[in-house]
């Protein structure tokens, strides 16, 4: 731990954080924010406060020409090559050089819940990671950050944090991948502040070991005519939770995040988003579709909220889960609190199994059981994936939740023959 | 080729097929013609293998085998193949991958080589050409916003390459204009040969103008009630299908 080298600011701010940790403890179940999902049930708060990890960087393979970032057990261990494209700046969040920049945003963007996870991020981070795109800055090539968790015997916790401030007019690419091996416990903070104009794409892959629990809150400002554009998509993880607060300050910006995500086993994949619309005009869309087989469970909790000051609004949230085996469960609750009068808002909900007439369809035309499936289900993620505008990002994403379901399938052909 | 003896079936514990009776050797058409309510298309998905249609008495053979001891896709292997009277529209497929997906099974089934993608683009055009269905309903999801008439070319052209030796269809008619009728009857009936047979289901005897039937079946009330040659169609289309309903009942 580099504890001791934090410059004040950040340290008083960090000392701050872990007395409100301390006394609030981890969510609960009576906790309505976190009534579907038992963080500290899985022992989480025992897990040790993960080290600064020794030797060089893993060998990795970036994702097509991607500026690349790696962060192992929270502790960044390579940082891109230099040069970096002009404009771009990144830097560790304790450094000097943007403490200014770090102080006007960190935190800004995640309500101050001091029972949050983000509240525990804040206190307990390692290194810190902050991106800076600059003003009328159009970066060509995707930044990626590659989370791996490596844990051995002994379980570990650690709190990946990430900053991304894009200036007025700037425009990036930001993919995030997390993966890795052991049981351990990543919660991760990510912060985009996006100025006036900014522009951001965020493509996220939570292809975490499949002892892991990630959590993950996500935090987005957009002022007048910022946009953001993200992909979600979840395949790993024993408990995973992704937890959006955005914020639609400005005039006219947009946000738009779908997400796809793939639950088997014991599987508990939690998606929790806050839209806030603030200021006119401006526009939000959320699909969300899920696959859930064996015992896995889904939840979505959507609320959009629209301030008395946010006419004009267009917001938009869909949920989506089929439901693969009698066992599976999918807990949807998507909320609409509207204050203001001229707006267009609407949310949908469902839950159901694969359309028995397209799965005859497919078969009568000698397509085997398992692969009609696997066509089904990938056409019903596919929505999602194809909003991946960066080619070699939506491949790398789609061969992952490919593998899942061939795995899937692999694994109930065996059952297959045993009962057979 | 088809041997379909004493054939009951229920679907939801209803009893729609009351002991059919029907054999249609290689090389010829059979037209099975019916009013609405007889168990017409319950015959058709009951030979495609259909969940939920069940089979309670009787048996049906082809090609010495017992068809109904195969799943759904191993009939449509041994070369069964259904024309669906509502084509199903499946978003998020793409024409080109099912199609490829679907030739394959069945050619791994009979121990001839998968087409790679290459191969299998230059057969499905050439195929689509023949046809009338375009590069870009090839390249759209199966059937998704296709009208009836691109619907039914649509499983003419899978039939193309699906090269099967018993043809089921399911009232192909229905929703035609005449000019898409007659491309559509066209195809079909230029695959007919004698290693073939066909089932034609209708309502109505125009679709058998351009596909001519060796035999004519009256299916009422879930059993064939009466059976001609191709003039007992024309008969039909004269006098109706009333005479027969209170018969079978």
């Amino acid at each position: 731990m580099t504890a001791a080298s934090h410059p004040d600011w950040l340290e008083s701010l960090r000392r701050a954080a872990r007395a409100k940790a301390d006394a609030a403890g981890l969510p609960s179940r009576r906790d309505e924010a976190w009534k579907y999902t038992d963080v500290a049930g899985l022992g989480v708060a025992s897990f040790a406060l993960a080290e600064k990890p020794q030797g060089g960087p893993p060998e990795a393979v970036p994702l097509g020409d991607a500026i690349r970032l790696v962060l192992v057990n929270g502790s960044l261990v390579a940082s891109p090559d230099t040069p970096l494209p002009a404009g771009v700046v990144v830097d560790r969040l304790d450094s000097g050089f943007s403490a200014d920049l770090v102080q006007a945003h960190l935190g800004r963007t995640i309500p101050p819940d001091a029972k949050s996870l983000a509240t525990l991020n804040s206190a307990l981070f390692a290194d810190g990671v902050v991106l800076r795109i600059g003003a009328g800055v159009t970066v060509a090539r995707p930044i990626e950050v590659l989370s791996l968790g490596q844990a051995g015997e002994e379980p570990l916790a650690f709190h990946p944090r990430c900053l991304v401030v894009v200036e007025e007019g700037g425009s990036a690419t930001l993919i995030e991948r997390h993966q890795g091996s052991g049981t351990y416990f990543s919660n991760s903070v990510l912060e985009i502040a996006l100025a006036s104009g900014a522009a951001l794409r965020h493509y996220k892959l939570q292809d975490e070991a499949a002892q892991a629990v990630h959590v993950a809150t996500l935090g987005v400002s957009l002022a007048a005519g910022a946009h953001y554009d993200g992909v979600l998509v979840q395949t790993g993880a024993r408990l995973a939770r992704h937890e959006v607060h955005a914020a639609l300050d400005g005039l006219e910006a947009s946000f738009a995040l779908d997400g796809a995500y793939l639950g088997a086993g014991q599987q508990h994949l939690d998606t929790t988003t806050f839209v806030t619309h603030v200021g006119p005009g401006g526009a939000s869309r959320q699909v969300f579709k899920g696959v859930l087989d064996d015992q896995a469970r889904g939840v979505f909790q959507g609320t959009v909220l629209v301030q008395r000051g946010a006419q004009k609004t267009d917001a938009h949230q869909l949920s989506k889960a089929l439901l693969l085996s009698p066992q599976a469960e999918m807990d949807g609750k998507p909320e609409l609190e509207i204050y203001a009068d001229d707006v267009k808002c609407g949310h949908g909900c469902t839950i159901g199994d694969i359309d028995e007439t397209a799965l005859f369809y497919l078969r009568a035309r000698g397509i085997d059981e398992a692969t009609a499936r696997h066509l089904l289900i990938e056409a019903f993620l596919a929505e999602v994936l194809e909003r991946i505008e960066a080619e070699p990002v939506r491949q790398a994403f789609a061969a992952v939740v490919g593998e899942r379901l061939q795995g899937a399938h692999a694994t109930r052909r065996i059952d297959d023959h045993r009962q057979g | 080729m088809l041997e379909i003896r004493n054939l009951h079936a229920s679907v939801d514990g209803r009893e729609i097929l009351k002991g059919i009776d029907l054999t249609v050797p290689a090389g010829e058409v059979h037209a099975v013609m019916g009013p609405n309510g007889s168990g017409k298309s319950t015959l058709s998905y009951v030979l495609a293998g259909r969940d939920g249609y069940q089979v309670t008495a009787g048996s049906v053979t082809y090609k010495g085998q017992d068809l109904l001891a195969m799943k759904t896709e191993e009939r449509a292997r041994q070369g069964v193949f259904l024309a669906f009277q509502y084509p199903v529209e499946i978003p998020g497929v793409t024409g080109v991958n099912f199609l490829k997906t679907a030739v394959n099974a069945v050619r791994r089934s009979r121990g001839e080589s998968e087409l790679d993608a290459m191969q299998f683009l230059k057969l499905a055009r050439k195929k689509a050409k023949e046809l009338g269905v375009s590069e870009e309903m090839l390249r759209r999801a199966v059937n998704t916003g296709f009208s009836g008439g691109e619907k039914k070319r649509y499983e003419a052209l899978q039939m193309a390459l699906l090269e099967p030796s018993f043809m089921i269809l399911d009232e192909t008619d229905s929703g035609l204009d005449i000019d898409a009728l007659k491309v559509v009857a066209e195809a079909v009936d230029a695959f007919r040969n004698p290693q073939r047979a066909m089932l034609v289901i209708t309502h109505y005897q125009r679709i058998l103008d351009y596909i001519v039937p060796d035999k004519v079946h009256v299916l009422a009330g879930g059993r064939i009630v009466q059976t001609g040659g191709k003039d007992l169609a024309l008969e039909l289309e004269r006098t109706g299908y009333a005479q027969f309903v209170g018969q079978a009942a």
